[in-house]
């Protein structure tokens, strides 16, 4: 390499890496994956950006995060400056430097991707919420003055959390209302540690407090308070609450003991720390041969568990093939680079187990690709009598979540759709009940943190405007 | 923290009651709901229905048995101490309704559950007939309570140490075979006993609710580790229940179910044992 010294051309620096843990490592314990670039690595990443007049980049960011902007900050070494310039549209941007889908969205249209690797945008962004958390000053962005008007966020995830930032920062009183005993909504309960550390979505929620934010924990509303109630003390609501209702497979033996949906699991050993037991008093299934349904993040994330777990096997049973994995393209390299089996093309038919309830097996049937469906990707079609049994004493069903009745039904005056989700206008997340505002999966269905996020925004311009304006 | 004011110890340090400081709560707690609460930072969550409330001096009622880690744990914390958590009122409220002639069957620390419920059942007009049990009589709990919101009172101990000798069930179906005119019944105890009561008071085809207690995460319907079978389909006891209808309800899977983690409860409760000392009444 060294022979030819040609002056590299600015877009030749090679996409810098980020160091990561060993897989054969990681595998085994719930550290962090990436270790995070080090000042000289971002800067030279940051190099790399054209700084382009016309930004594609931020076209595809749900926040519109001023993204040349804060990387020239980084390329310049002003780590503190790149981070408010962050700041000013996104209050959680260690979390999504971490978990958005930065390969459909901001990096997915970098015009450096077009012949070469696009700029490492989610690293870069990551790097400047990370060191302002280990070496910065903590200056607090700039708060507009106090108008007077008090806003409830129902849930503390990523879209009750963006929309707590965005209100703060424009003068207005915000109280989060969490069901939980912690804040961070799925960050804490369904990501995990591995890929997002609790710490950090802690952290990001301690800087909302410091900006004036009041969080309420272990709170349920529409059981401890109801919607209506809210109203009454506050001037606008929003319903941030999630999906939260667990799909189950629907197949004889869901009962058996170690059949979990994906929800619990997490639940268990994220927000429970079930992998600490018995330090941590709740316990977990710990299986030597997991089988995970589904080929999301979720499923992902639910296999890379069990690993850690110590499954000797960690499953992927995924009834359509590995072209039409929904999950994230960083996931499913991790989870094969961590030794999790996939098995495309296969459909659960029952589960299998012994006389104490405890799950011992299940039954599946092998499916071929047929012609595409409503989503675009091939249907599969069962081959009939292609049945197999597979060894398992642990399953997680990870298909998906549904709409959670408990806050929907108990709130008169909101409409729902036939799913059960909140009807909600897409561009300002206004529900048909009057001061009340919704968005993220409860909108939507499962989706992204960003994507969560992104309706926060909308919403929070929304509710800004009726708070100023009255409209 | 939720600070526990006042404490006492029934059947002989198994069961154990706290007026807990919980003003929100005692505000909003109906008859048959309960709350979870967790101890410290570490703890599980741990699902127990309302007892009582008083909701002018802002305080709750729990009354649990001592049967594990967590629960051993409670009983270690005194008056002036108090809960990290306590999340509620959740699950569905008894729907109480004036049906004539109720009875209302409580076994072990059912009796506790129990209580608020036969109270407001009697609010609304009805003539309850209570019948509680233990297995023997140092174990009975909350009779004089019981007394004072029933019509009639009949008490069981399996040894016969105390009012009837025999199962709670044996006097069902005497109070059934002499009441033609029960409407309504309400079974809470150990599963065992909710499963016979049903399938006595089906004979005498007398609607029947039950109060079920599976293992519990969150409780607000998110995770699915409480999903019960009734009438063939699938609930989620925190949110759809606590209460179902008892002839609909599948107890054996219940008790399987509740035996998921019998090893690990196991591991976690000697290794508090043997830290703590058995029966420690340790002022840390």
């Amino acid at each position: 390499m060294s022979e030819e010294v040609k002056a590299p051309k600015k877009e030749k620096i090679p996409r810098q890496q980020m160091p990561e843990q060993l897989p054969e490592v990681r595998r085994r314990n719930f550290d962090e994956v990436p270790f995070g670039y080090t000042p000289e690595l971002a800067r030279k990443e940051a190099e790399r950006c054209l700084q382009c007049k016309d930004p594609r980049c931020r076209q595809g960011c749900p926040v519109e995060v001023e993204i040349p902007a804060f990387i020239r900050l980084i390329k310049e070494g002003d780590f503190e400056g790149a981070i408010r310039k962050i700041w000013e549209k996104n209050a959680l941007p260690a979390v999504c430097g971490r978990v958005c889908p930065q390969e459909n969205q901001c990096e997915g249209l970098c015009v450096l991707g077009k012949k070469d690797q696009p700029v490492a945008i989610g690293n870069l962004e990551r790097f400047a919420a990370d060191y302002q958390r280990l070496h910065g000053r903590s200056i607090l962005p700039p708060k507009a003055p106090p108008t007077g008007k008090k806003v409830a966020v129902v849930g503390s995830g990523p879209s009750g959390l963006t929309v707590a930032g965005d209100l703060i920062l424009k003068g207005h009183e915000v109280t989060i209302f969490e069901a939980l005993h912690a804040p961070g909504g799925v960050l804490v309960y369904g990501i995990p540690e591995f890929r997002l550390p609790k710490e950090i979505v802690f952290s990001e929620c301690n800087y909302l407090e410091r900006l004036g934010v009041k969080i309420e924990l272990s709170t349920v509303i529409a059981r401890s308070e109801t919607v209506d109630e809210l109203l009454a003390r506050f001037d606008a609501v929003y319903l941030g609450v999630g999906a939260g209702l667990p799909i189950f497979l629907k197949i004889p033996g869901e009962h058996f003991i170690g059949v979990y949906s994906a929800n619990e699991y997490l639940t268990r050993s994220n927000l429970m720390k079930a992998y600490d037991f018995p330090q941590y008093d709740t316990p977990v299934v710990r299986g030597k041969k997991v089988a995970i349904f589904g080929g999301g993040n979720v499923a992902m994330d639910s296999a890379r568990t069990a690993l850690r777990l110590g499954a000797e096997h960690s499953y992927i049973i995924y009834r359509r093939s590995r072209a039409e994995l929904p999950a994230r393209a960083a996931e499913i390299h991790h989870a094969e680079e961590e030794g999790v089996e996939f098995m495309f093309l296969s459909n659960p038919l029952r589960f299998l187990g012994n006389k104490d309830g405890f799950l011992t097996g299940v039954e599946c049937l092998r499916m071929e690709l047929g012609e595409p469906d409503a989503s675009g990707r091939r249907r599969p079609v069962p081959i009939p009598g292609s049945e197999f049994q597979v060894e398992i004493d642990t399953a997680v069903i990870a298909i998906g979540a549904g709409a959670n009745p408990l806050l929907t039904r108990s709130t008169p005056g909101l409409a729902l759709n036939k799913r059960g989700y909140i009807v909600a206008d897409p561009k300002t997340g206004k529900t048909m009940k009057p001061r009340v505002w919704a968005g993220g999966d409860i909108v939507t269905g499962a989706a992204t943190v960003i994507l969560a996020m992104g309706a926060g925004r909308q919403a929070s311009n929304s509710i800004h405007d009726y708070l100023t304006f009255g409209w | 923290m939720f600070e526990i004011v006042e404490r006492s110890e029934m059947a002989q340090g198994t069961i154990i009651s706290n007026w807990l400081r919980a003003p929100k709560i005692a505000k909003k707690a109906l008859p048959g709901q309960f709350v979870i609460l967790r101890a410290n930072e570490k703890g599980e969550r741990i699902p127990l229905t309302v007892a009582d409330t008083d909701p002018e001096r802002g305080l709750i009622n729990i009354i649990y048995m001592v049967v594990g880690k967590s629960t051993a744990l409670f009983k270690t914390l005194q008056v002036g101490q108090g809960y990290m958590d306590v999340i509620g009122p959740l699950g569905q409220p008894t729907h109480l309704e004036k049906v004539g002639k109720v009875v209302c069957v409580g076994g072990g620390t059912g009796i506790a559950v129990m209580h608020p419920i036969a109270r407001g059942l009697r609010q609304v007009g009805n003539h309850v007939i209570t019948i509680i049990g233990a297995r023997s009589k140092d174990l009975l709990i909350l009779e004089d309570k019981m007394r004072a919101v029933s019509d009639e009172l009949l008490i069981c101990t399996d040894d016969g140490t105390y009012g009837h000798k025999g199962f709670v069930t044996d006097m069902l179906k005497k109070v059934l075979t002499e009441n033609k005119d029960v409407g309504l019944a309400v079974c809470i105890g150990p599963v065992p006993m909710m499963k016979f009561c049903c399938l006595m008071t089906k004979e005498f085809n007398v609607k029947t609710l039950v109060s079920l207690n599976p293992i519990m995460v969150d409780g607000t319907g998110m995770c699915g580790c409480c999903r019960v079978r009734v009438g063939g389909e699938m609930k989620f006891a925190c949110v759809d229940g606590p209460e179902f209808d008892g002839h609909a309800v599948d107890f054996d899977e219940l008790t399987l179910r509740l035996r998921s983690y019998l090893a690990q409860e196991k591991l976690s409760y000697d290794q508090f044992k043997a830290a703590h000392g058995h029966n420690c009444a340790c002022h840390t």
